[in-house]
């Protein structure tokens, strides 16, 4: 046994030159200074900001969930209708489109159109989205609701998309060769394998909308998100914070509803 | 009955699979294709119901070239060709009986077998193959829930409830012990006598093969270098078709097998005693 050494040192696996290595550390810590070197920081600003971020806090500290409750429910309610519906509808058009942009299933054409309509979807965040649309449909819901319902498209169809190129092909090559057609081969072979999956995403994506829902009522989109901005513009931070908590407690609810689900669904 | 002419294989990487095989399946005949791997014995059973697009030659099944048919005649005849494959390709999401209905998808339109409402002779016919197989009592569990043995019994009621006038089977015992593949091999010979059915067995097992195939043919580098009974099949053509190397680590290993097979069935029959 002996004659063999008994240290090992992992080798480095991405820049194997020593003298590279140690010339890009030196030149990440002179970045690095250079960098906070150059941030300008207004003190004075930050002092005044402080105070009123405390009083935020103190807002948290005693939320007010009764004075603006009724204000707070049409918010809540106008949020979990847009959650919902567009996460149907979305979801209801990201099927076909999916199994579209799916190049294992599809043909050329077919492939190119999903996506790109894909890529447009995904380009696009969902606050400029709902910007532009409450330009063209004005303040309220409706814009909040065609926003998430185009923001899921590009979602779920991507991801359904992969999930589908990622099959199992045995299991469509035996369907293949019975003689089944397209649209058999589709609902023998591959809906089955992506299913329980598409049902998982789905779950996800309605917690996300939800979360979505009250940032895009910040410009305009309707739901919890405006009752939340007119609280802050209001300088009714007790309340603010009460919208907060309510969302939090949403979330976290769909967070564990949907983790349960997704695990009796395998 | 099949007739194969001239058939080549070129794949778009310019692996030449196959080189001008010619070949004739008679009714009622079970034939075992053996070669080492990369031979092309995969490729050629893929070329006959086209999962691999033929690079030239002709194909005819009963009279019906099947080299150049369109979309929608080649699932026509698709039909007539059942096949069985190496990991069992069951639907494992799926019920017995919805992979066992498979079969006639080719047969019902897309709403039939979209609401699962099949004609009654078909499942009628999907009943008793299950019964044939010995899994009638499995029929509304899901595929992944059965054993391996299990499976591929679910993939012969399959490619059996297209009443095929062909078999095709890919590797049928790859993924067995080797006493589940006797028994899958006597029921894969079983069902072709009672239903006078040819069939074209890939398998790799050359034991198993010489044991229940009535014919066998040899490949080697897509080439066909042997065609006879089992007991034509001497050391020699075994040496034509695997190599002289090759051949010899393969019956060694084959000996193990067999040694530590008996060896273990004398420990358990000594246990049991």
């Amino acid at each position: 046994m002996t004659g063999y050494p008994t240290t090992w040192r992992r080798p480095p696996q991405m820049v194997t030159d020593r003298g590279w290595r140690i010339a890009l550390y030196l030149g990440v810590m002179v970045y690095l200074l250079i960098g906070l070197g150059s941030v300008e920081v207004n003190w004075t600003r930050i002092a005044e900001g402080g105070e009123r971020g405390l009083r935020f806090i103190s807002g948290f500290l005693q939320p007010d969930f009764s004075s603006r409750w009724k204000d707070i429910s049409n918010g809540l309610i106008e949020s979990l209708t847009i959650t919902l519906t567009s996460t149907v509808v979305g979801i209801a058009i990201s099927i076909p489109i999916g199994i579209g942009a799916a190049r294992n299933i599809a043909p050329a054409w077919v492939y190119y159109i999903c996506r790109g309509i894909i890529a447009v979807s995904r380009a696009l965040q969902e606050v400029i989205i709902a910007i532009f649309l409450v330009a063209m449909f004005g303040f309220g819901p409706f814009a909040g609701f065609l926003t998430l319902s185009f923001a899921t498209i590009g979602f779920i169809s991507k991801l359904l998309a992969e999930d589908i190129e990622d099959i199992d092909e045995a299991q469509a090559e035996a369907v293949r060769a019975t003689g089944a057609g397209w649209w058999q081969l589709v609902n023998y072979a591959i809906q089955p394998q992506v299913t329980p999956r598409l049902i998982g995403l789905s779950l996800y994506r309605l917690d996300i909308n939800f979360r979505e829902s009250a940032v895009i009522g910040i410009v305009g989109a309707g739901g919890i998100g405006s009752t939340l901005n007119t609280a802050i513009d209001r300088y009714e931070y007790d309340s603010a914070g009460a919208i907060l908590l309510i969302i939090i407690a949403i979330v976290m609810v769909a967070e564990y509803s949907s983790s349960y689900l997704r695990k009796f669904l395998q | 009955m099949l007739t194969i002419s001239d058939l080549t294989k070129i794949y778009r990487t310019g692996d030449k699979a196959l080189s001008n095989v010619s070949l004739t399946f008679p009714k009622g005949q079970v034939v075992g294709l053996i070669g080492p791997s990369g031979a092309g014995k995969s490729t050629l059973i893929r070329c006959i119901n086209r999962l691999v697009e033929p690079t030239s030659g002709s194909i005819s099944l009963s009279g019906t070239e099947l080299s150049t048919l369109g979309k929608r005649a080649l699932r026509r005849e698709r039909r007539r060709i059942g096949m069985i494959f190496q990991e069992y390709a069951l639907v494992e999401r799926l019920t017995v009986m919805e992979n066992v209905l498979s079969g006639r998808l080719g047969y019902v339109s897309f709403w039939q077998s979209f609401s699962r409402r099949f004609p009654g002779s078909d499942i009628q016919r999907a009943y008793r193959l299950l019964d044939r197989v010995g899994l009638i009592d499995h029929a509304n569990k899901r595929a992944d829930a059965l054993s391996g043995g299990q499976r591929q019994r679910v993939g012969i009621a399959r490619a059996l409830s297209q009443e095929p006038e062909l078999l095709l089977v890919d590797e049928p015992t790859a993924s067995l012990d080797p006493k589940t593949s006797r028994q899958i091999m006597r029921l894969l010979t079983e069902v072709c006598s009672e239903r006078d059915l040819p069939a074209i067995v890939n398998i790799h097992d050359v034991p198993l093969a010489q044991q229940f195939m009535q014919r066998i043919i040899g490949l080697r580098s897509g080439r066909v270098v042997f065609d006879g009974t089992p007991d034509q099949l001497t050391e020699e053509a075994l040496t034509a078709i695997y190599g002289a190397e090759d051949w010899t680590a393969m019956r060694k290993d084959t000996e193990a097998d067999r040694a530590a097979e008996a060896e273990s069935f004398s420990r358990l029959a000594a246990i049991t005693a």
